[in-house]
């Protein structure tokens, strides 16, 4: 066993894990945080992102240990637990959700997308969710709720 | 899923090698994992010690020097694909690196992971193979430099050995317009996200006067690795940088390859066809690139 420092959801945070434990298991089975989902498991379908230091990654394939000192961001960390987060708002209003199995990963897309380019054509938006699949086929409502946080 | 008992993540490169040599070959180099990380699920990997070589500051660099660039083994796909020297000096290696997997895939997976997996579509390579790299690679016996075309064994068979010895850094020459050097990617797929490529063909050139100085041309999926023509290359040189020249170049690269017929990539007329279109289309699109031309 080892222990694992990193920031989580902008707190620091120390959990006992295996060397060969994934970031998504320990999110999930160590942490509680079930927002971040499991699908394919082999970092394909997306569904498991969360932010690793700014960047999206697929936390199934990420050795947990790649997170040691660093800050990461699940969709538990974006609502201050009274008020929704602007991007999960625009997700609501637009429809954008319907399984909502995607939703999460597709949301912290997003949110990665918006730090750092706060107005994204639509041809940038579409490659920033291109690794989130979305098996419902809503990606239109998707779109139009990350345009919807463009700001003129 | 199978799984490694330890992961190192050392500072330095040395510290590194010390590593994989103390393990002496239960030991193994991993850079975004993308890759491996799925092998250890699919229980086609069992190295014991993994060595995480991504937080070595050295390796993480891009560095543009008078003439040439040097890119750390752990330099990601994203990196190269958002920089702006690689966009202006090496414009095929940020073509093609935007197109590996997804955003999620670019910002993990390492320019030298692309090299070992030695998959011969592997986009950052077949750009890499055009630009001709030379790959440095560090073991406990010291530095060698290896051509890129001289590292594949097979499909998915690379001579580097990653339980002894790490990709530390690639160099090649800058492709610079006022030497009327340019560069292209061309790339179809299934789809433009997650998809792997039915052909894809990265070629840089040198043009003087109307004519091509020299060319090098990468293709792939069409051999066991990263494919160069390295004759019609040579056929090429003095040539006229026009319409038919192309055309008659890229007919010749068509009946030259010899890609396999794949339920997922298409059959193989199909993609000899494509090969066709896509080396034209790269040719054109560097000469282009150098301005002068009217395409």
């Amino acid at each position: 066993m080892t222990v694992l420092k990193m920031k989580l959801n902008g707190k620091q945070v120390e959990v006992e894990i295996k060397p060969s434990d994934l970031l998504l298991n320990v999110l999930r089975d160590k942490l509680g945080l079930m927002g971040t989902k499991e699908g394919c498991g082999e970092g394909d379908c997306g569904a498991c992102t969360v932010i690793l230091d700014g960047e999206t990654v697929t936390s199934c394939i990420t050795p947990a240990l790649k997170a040691m000192g660093k800050e990461v961001i699940t969709i538990e960390g974006l609502s201050d637990g009274k008020e929704l987060h602007p991007i999960q708002k625009a997700f609501v209003e637009y429809g954008a959700i319907q399984c909502g199995y995607c939703t999460p990963a597709m949301i912290l897309s997003a949110k990665a997308l918006l730090d750092k380019n706060p107005t994204p054509t639509r041809e940038e938006i579409k490659t920033a969710i291109s690794g989130n699949l979305c098996r419902c086929g809503g990606y239109e409502y998707i779109i139009a709720a990350i345009q919807s946080l463009i700001k003129p | 899923m199978r799984r490694w008992e330890q992961y190192f993540t050392p500072q330095s490169l040395e510290e590194a090698i010390f590593l994989l040599d103390k393990y002496k070959g239960a030991g193994k180099i991993i850079g975004g994992g993308t890759d491996l990380i799925p092998q250890f699920r699919d229980n086609k990997e069992e190295s014991k010690y993994l060595v995480d070589v991504t937080q070595i500051p050295e390796m993480k660099e891009i560095s543009l020097l008078e003439d040439s660039f040097v890119i750390g083994g752990a330099v990601t796909h994203a990196q190269l694909a958002g920089s702006q020297d690689v966009y202006n000096y090496a414009q095929v290696l940020a073509e093609a690196t935007v197109c590996v997997g997804s955003p999620q895939i670019r910002n993990m997976g390492t320019i030298s992971g692309n090299i070992v997996n030695a998959q011969p579509a592997a986009d950052g390579a077949i750009a890499l193979t055009a630009l001709d790299a030379q790959v440095h690679i560090t073991s406990a016996d010291g530095e060698k430099v290896v051509p890129i075309t001289e590292l594949y064994r097979g499909v998915g068979k690379s001579k580097v050995d990653s339980t002894i010895e790490v990709i530390s850094k690639i160099e090649f020459k800058k492709i610079d317009k006022v030497q009327n050097v340019s560069s292209a990617f061309e790339r179809l797929a299934s789809r433009k996200a997650l998809a792997l490529p039915m052909v894809n063909v990265a070629v840089c050139l040198k043009t003087t006067g109307g004519q091509f100085d020299w060319a090098r041309i990468a293709i792939g999926p069409v051999a066991q690795m990263p494919f160069r023509p390295f004759l019609i290359e040579d056929e090429l040189r003095g040539m006229p940088t026009d319409e038919e020249s192309i055309r008659i170049i890229a007919e010749e690269v068509s009946q030259l390859v010899q890609p396999r017929s794949s339920k997922l990539r298409g059959s193989a007329d199909y993609r000899k066809e494509m090969v066709k279109v896509l080396v034209g289309r790269a040719l054109m699109k560097a000469i282009a690139r150098l301005g002068s031309e009217p395409y």
